[in-house]
C-alpha cells in the first residue's frame, strides 16, 4: 500500500559549539589551530595541516586507514577529536622518511609489494611502526595483531606480514651495525 | 599511416566484434625464449615510494583554494515519489553554497533515458535525491537534515525471481526484465541430452549480494576555469569518465579533462562518471568555487555498486564414464534499479568443459535495490560457484576423483565458437595444483571422525583476459636520455605503471630508472581502454612496446646520422649506444644533448587487433584444504593453492600480489561478505565495514601461488594476457567443494556461513549426532 511520509525538522541557521583554539605538535613541530570541537584528529590533520597520508575510508573506527601515532601508540585519528590533543605528540606517515631517507618499513613494503591500491598503506606502516617501537623482535603472530584493525581491501595482508618482520630484520641489522 | 580494421573482443563475458584504427606496424611478439633483461624479473613498484610516504595524491586528497564540500540526500524508501520537496531551511544553513534538486537543475538523462541525474521518482533505499555544497562536509551534513521532503511511498519488490514475475512491482516502463527477455545461449539439444544422460544431478544456488567496498569510496573533485571542466576521479576509466561528463553536460571533449593519479581499489566498479561527478561539476559551475565529493561509506555501500545476486538452477547429465553430455542452467540476477547490462553466471558452464548439450537461460531482472556494478569477473564468480559445485556432485555420483571428471572432459577448444585456444595451460594448472596442495594423498589426510573434519576441494576457472584495441601509447626520448611512456591508461593499484615502464625500458635497451611512465590524464594522454576485464596489461602494453620501438628506430637513425655509421652496425643496450668498430659506447647525450641541442624523439604506438583464428583466454585451477567444526559450523582454511595461466608473465613480484588478492577476496565472498537487506522495509542493514565481513588480517591462511608462465604466440606482441580476474573466479568454489569434502553434503547458498553448515549437517548424519 502507498502510503505518504513527511519528514520535519526545525529550522537553525547555525548549528553547535564555536571553533576553539588547540595546540598539536605534529611530526615535531608546533601548530595552532582553531577547529569546531567536533572535529576529528584526522581531519584536522587532513584538511587544517594539509597532511592527506592518513587516510578517511569509514570515519567509524573500523577500518584503521587513519592510524596515526598519538604519545607512542597507534589512535584510529577518526575516533579521536583534535581537541582531545592538546599537548600531545603525533606522529604521521609523511614524518616516517626522514632525511631523505627512507624507513625501514617503508622499505621493506616496497621490496615485498606490500600494497596495492595503496591507500590503506599509511595506515598499516603506521601501526607496525607502533609494534616495533616497543618490541624489536617481533613473531608472526604480534606482527598480525598489529594490523589486524587495518583492513586491506586488495587482500595484501601475506606481503604486509612479511614487509612487517623484515623491516624488523633490517631495524636489528642497523643497530647491531 | 592510420588503418581501419576489425577485431574481436571479450569484455567481462561478453564478446564483441568492432572497428578500430591502428596505427604503424605490429612488431613480432617476443619469443618464448626470447633473452628478456627487464621483462619476466621481479620488479618493485616504480612508484613504491610515493605509496609508501604519503605523498601519493588520491582524488580524495585533492584539496584546491576555495574548495567547497558536497554531500548527497538519498532515499530513505526502496522505492517512492517526491511529492514535495523543501530546501528553504537548508539553503538558510550558514555555509551552504547551493542547494541542487530535481527542481532547478536540468533534466540530464543517464543510461540512456533509462532515469535522471535527479528526479521525483525514486527506485531504491539510497537514490539521490538532492545535493548540498558547503564550506565544510560538517555543515553539508547538517544541511541534509535541514531539507523537508514529503515522500509518497510505492510497493517495491527486492528478490529477482520475484521481480520477473509480471504482476510485480514494475521499476521501468517497459518492465523489470532486461531486455525483456533472458538472454539464451544453446548448442545441441540439452533437454534431450538430459532425457538420455546415464547420471544427471539437478540443484539449486543461490549467491549473495557482495560490495565492493574499496578503501577510496567513490567521488570527484571538479573545478572550471572559464568553459573547461578539470574532474579528479577515483576512477578505472578516465576516457570513460571524460565521455559521460562531456554527453551530460553537453561541452566537446576537449574542454573535459580527467585526472586519476592514485586510486584506492574500484574492483570493477568505478568505470564511468557518477551522479557524484555531475553533481558536483553543476554545483561547481553554479557557485563559481571548486567542489569536493567525496561518498561516505555508508553510500559507498548504498549506492556505488554491487555483485549481484544470483539465483541458479542447474542440472548437469553425464555418461556412466563421466562424459559430460548435457548442461542446462537457468538463472536470476538481480540488477538493482540501474543498468544497461547483465552479468553472464553462465560463462562457466557453456565454455568450461566439452560438452555437446549446453542451454544456459540467464534473467536479469531490476529490483528495488543499489544499482550493481561490474566487481571483479562478474557473473563468473558466481556461476564457478554453483557450476563447480555441480561438477563435484556428478563426480561423487559417478564416485569418480572430481579432477579425473574434470579431465575427462578437458578440451583444447573453445566450445562456444570452434576455435583452438591460443593457449590453455589448465592441465598443467591442474598438476601443478594438485601436487602443491597433496590431491592424490589427500584421502590419508582427511579427518572423517570427531567434530574437526578436514576435507579437500577444487575448483576451475576460465575467464577472458585477451585485452584488445583501441589503445595507444607515446614515447618521448629526451635529450638528457631518458624516457618517457604517456598513455591515458590507469594504475588502479595493480602495477600497471611498472609493467609498462619493464616493457619500454626493455625494448629501447634503456635501464629501468631512465624511464617514468605518466598515466591517468585525458589531456595529456592517448587513448587506453578502461582498467578493467584483466585488459589493461594486454591492451595497452603491446601499444607501449610498439611506441617504444619507433623511438628507438628513430634514435638509431639519428644516432647514425650524427655518428656517420650505418643505422644496422649500431644497438642500444644499457641506454649506450654500441657501435661496431668503437670500442667504447656511446653515451645517448653525446649524441642527443651535445650535437642536436634541443629537440624530442616521440615515438608512437597502437595495439593492433585480436588474433581471428584463435580464442585467447586465461585458465587456472584452485584447491582448498578446511577444517570444518561441526559443532560449532566454523570453516577454518588451511591452506589455499592457485596456478594460474595468464600467458607471460611480465613481473612476477606483482603477479604474485594479485594472484594473493584475489584469493582473499575470493574467501570472503566464500565464507563471510554479504550484503544484508531487510525484506520488510528494502533497507540495507549493514552498509559499513562493521557489519560487512571484509577478510582481516587474522582470517587470511597460508596461500600458495604458480603461474603456469608461457608466453602466448597468438595473443599479441608480449605473449602476456590479463591476471587481475582469474584469481577470485574459483576461489570460492573450492572452498565451498573442500568444505563437502569434510562433512560430506554441500552447503548451496553462499556465503556458507556456520549457520547454513549446522542447518546443511541436520540433514546428515554427522549434524543427526549432535542434534
Ligand atoms: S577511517 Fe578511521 S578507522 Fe576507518
Ligand atoms: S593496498 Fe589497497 S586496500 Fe590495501
Amino acid at each position: 500500500m502507498a502510503k505518504a511520509t513527511k519528514t520535519k525538522r526545525a529550522s537553525v541557521t547555525v548549528r553547535g559549539p564555536h571553533k576553539m583554539p588547540v595546540h598539536l605538535f605534529v611530526n615535531r613541530q608546533d601548530y595552532e589551530l582553531h577547529v569546531e570541537p567536533r572535529r576529528t584528529l584526522l581531519d584536522a590533520l587532513r584538511k587544517d595541516l594539509g597532511l592527506t597520508g592518513a587516510k578517511k575510508v569509514c570515519d567509524e573506527g573500523t577500518c584503521g586507514a587513519c592510524t596515526v601515532i598519538v604519545d607512542g601508540k597507534p589512535v584510529y585519528s577518526c575516533l579521536t577529536l583534535a581537541i582531545e590533543c592538546e599537548e600531545k605528540s603525533i606522529e604521521t606517515i609523511e614524518a616516517l622518511a626522514q632525511d631523505g631517507k627512507l624507513h625501514a618499513l617503508q622499505q621493506a613494503f616496497i621490496e615485498e609489494d606490500a600494497y596495492q591500491c595503496g591507500f590503506c598503506t599509511p595506515g598499516q606502516i603506521m601501526s607496525l611502526k607502533a609494534l616495533l617501537d616497543e618490541n624489536p623482535n617481533p613473531t608472526l603472530d604480534d606482527v598480525k595483531r598489529a594490523v589486524s584493525g587495518n583492513l586491506c581491501r586488495c587482500g595484501a595482508y601475506p606481503k604486509i606480514f612479511r614487509a612487517g618482520l623484515r623491516a624488523a630484520e633490517i631495524l636489528r641489522s642497523k643497530k647491531g651495525a | 599511416m592510420a588503418r581501419v580494421v576489425k577485431t574481436k573482443t571479450e569484455f567481462e563475458g561478453n564478446f564483441f566484434e568492432q572497428y578500430i584504427v591502428i596505427e604503424g606496424d605490429e612488431l613480432t611478439p617476443w619469443a618464448a625464449d626470447e633473452k628478456l633483461e627487464k621483462v619476466g624479473k621481479c620488479t618493485p613498484r616504480v612508484d613504491g615510494s610515493e605509496r609508501v610516504t604519503g605523498d601519493a595524491k588520491y582524488t580524495y586528497d585533492i584539496q584546491l583554494a576555495g574548495m567547497l564540500y558536497g554531500r548527497i540526500l538519498r532515499s530513505p524508501y526502496p522505492h517512492a515519489r517526491i511529492k514535495s520537496l523543501d530546501t528553504r531551511a537548508a539553503e538558510k544553513l550558514h555555509g551552504v553554497r547551493a542547494v541542487l534538486t530535481h527542481k532547478n537543475i536540468p533534466q540530464i538523462p543517464l543510461r540512456m533515458g533509462q532515469h535522471f541525474l535527479l528526479e521525483p521518482t525514486l527506485r531504491y533505499a539510497g537514490d539521490e535525491v538532492a545535493f548540498i555544497v558547503a564550506d565544510d562536509e560538517e555543515i553539508a551534513e547538517d544541511a541534509l537534515e535541514l531539507i523537508e521532503v514529503d515522500y509518497q511511498e510505492l510497493p517495491f519488490v527486492i528478490d529477482p525471481e520475484e521481480a520477473s514475475q509480471p504482476s510485480s512491482p514494475q521499476i521501468h516502463l517497459n518492465g523489470n526484465v532486461l531486455n525483456g527477455k533472458p538472454e539464451e545461449y544453446e548448442r545441441g539439444d540439452a533437454e534431450k541430452a538430459l532425457r538420455e544422460a546415464d547420471v544427471t544431478i539437478e540443484a539449486r544456488f543461490t549467491t549473495q549480494v557482495a560490495l565492493h567496498n574499496s578503501l577510496e569510496t567513490h567521488g570527484s573533485v571538479c573545478a572550471w576555469e572559464g568553459d573547461s571542466l578539470t574532474v579528479w576521479d577515483s576512477t578505472q576509466h578516465i576516457y570513460g569518465v571524460r565521455a559521460g561528463v562531456a554527453q551530460a553536460l553537453g561541452l566537446p571533449l576537449n574542454k573535459v579533462r580527467v585526472i586519476k593519479k592514485y586510486m584506492g581499489g574500484g574492483f570493477g566498479s568505478k568505470n564511468g562518471a557518477g551522479k557524484y561527478t555531475l553533481l558536483a561539476a553543476l554545483a561547481a559551475k553554479k557557485v563559481g568555487r571548486p567542489v569536493h565529493m567525496m561518498l561516505t561509506r555508508k553510500e559507498e555501500n548504498l549506492a556505488a555498486g554491487n555483485r549481484n545476486n544470483t539465483i541458479q538452477y542447474l542440472r548437469l547429465g553425464a555418461k556412466r564414464d563421466g562424459t559430460l553430455t548435457a548442461i542446462y542452467l537457468r538463472s536470476y540476477a538481480g540488477l538493482g534499479a540501474y543498468s544497461l547490462w547483465g552479468t553472464s553466471p553462465g560463462g562457466p558452464a557453456r565454455q568450461l568443459y566439452a560438452c555437446p548439450n549446453v542451454k544456459t537461460i540467464q534473467y536479469s531482472v531490476f529490483t528495488n535495490t543499489g544499482p550493481m556494478a561490474a566487481f571483479r569477473a562478474p557473473g563468473y564468480v558466481e556461476g564457478t560457484f554453483s557450476f563447480e559445485q555441480a561438477i563435484d556432485m556428478l563426480a561423487q555420483k559417478l564416485h569418480m576423483d572430481p579432477l579425473e571428471l574434470r579431465l575427462k572432459n578437458y578440451i583444447d577448444t573453445n566450445p562456444m565458437s570452434g576455435m583452438p585456444y591460443s593457449t590453455k595451460g589448465l592441465r598443467e594448472a591442474y598438476e601443478r595444483g594438485a601436487k602443491l596442495i597433496g590431491w592424490r594423498e589427500r584421502k590419508s589426510k582427511k579427518i572423517t571422525q570427531g567434530t574437526q573434519r578436514r576435507g579437500f576441494g577444487m575448483a576451475s576457472q576460465i575467464w577472458g583476459g585477451s585485452g584488445g584495441p583501441p589503445a595507444y601509447a607515446l614515447c618521448k626520448l629526451n635529450n638528457d636520455g631518458s624516457a618517457t611512456i604517456i598513455t591515458g591508461t590507469q594504475d588502479i593499484g595493480t602495477g600497471t605503471k611498472t609493467v609498462l615502464a619493464q616493457i619500454a625500458a626493455e625494448e629501447l635497451g634503456f635501464p629501468i630508472e631512465r624511464v617514468s611512465v605518466e598515466l591517468g590524464d585525458t589531456q595529456d594522454g592517448v587513448y587506453s581502454p578502461l582498467s578493467a576485464g584483466s585488459m589493461t596489461l594486454p591492451s595497452v602494453g603491446p601499444a607501449v612496446r610498439v611506441a617504444a620501438h619507433d623511438a628507438k628506430e628513430q634514435l638509431l637513425s639519428i644516432a647514425a646520422q650524427v655518428l656517420e655509421k650505418p643505422k644496422d652496425q649500431i644497438k642500444l643496450k644499457d641506454g649506450l649506444l654500441h657501435v661496431q668498430g668503437l670500442e667504447k659506447p656511446v653515451e645517448l647525450k653525446e649524441v642527443l644533448a651535445m650535437k642536436l641541442q634541443n629537440f624530442m624523439i616521440i615515438g608512437k604506438g597502437a595495439r593492433g587487433p585480436n588474433p581471428e583464428k584463435y580464442s585467447v583466454n586465461t585458465f587456472g585451477a584452485q584447491f582448498a584444504d578446511v577444517t570444518v567444526d561441526t559443532e560449532t559450523g566454523e570453516v577454518l582454511i588451511n591452506k589455499i593453492v592457485a596456478v594460474h595461466e595468464s600467458g607471460r608473465v611480465i613481473n612476477p613480484l606483482t603477479i604474485g600480489s594479485q594472484i594473493e588478492g584475489g584469493v582473499i577476496q575470493g574467501l570472503g565472498f566464500a565464507l563471510t561478505e554479504e550484503r544484508v537487506l531487510d525484506r520488510h522495509t528494502g533497507l540495507v542493514l549493514n552498509p559499513n565495514l562493521e557489519e560487512y565481513k571484509v577478510p582481516t588480517a587474522l582470517d587470511v591462511p597460508e596461500i600458495e601461488h604458480e603461474m603456469i608462465d608461457r608466453a602466448d604466440p597468438y595473443a599479441n606482441n608480449l605473449g602476456a594476457k590479463g591476471v587481475g580476474e582469474p584469481p577470485i573466479i574459483p576461489t570460492a568454489a573450492a572452498i565451498a567443494n573442500a568444505i563437502s569434502d569434510a562433512i560430506g553434503v554441500h552447503v548451496t547458498d553462499g556465503p556458507i556461513t556456520p549457520d547454513k553448515i549446522l542447518k546443511a549437517l541436520n540433514k546428515t548424519q554427522i549434524g543427526g549426532n549432535h542434534a
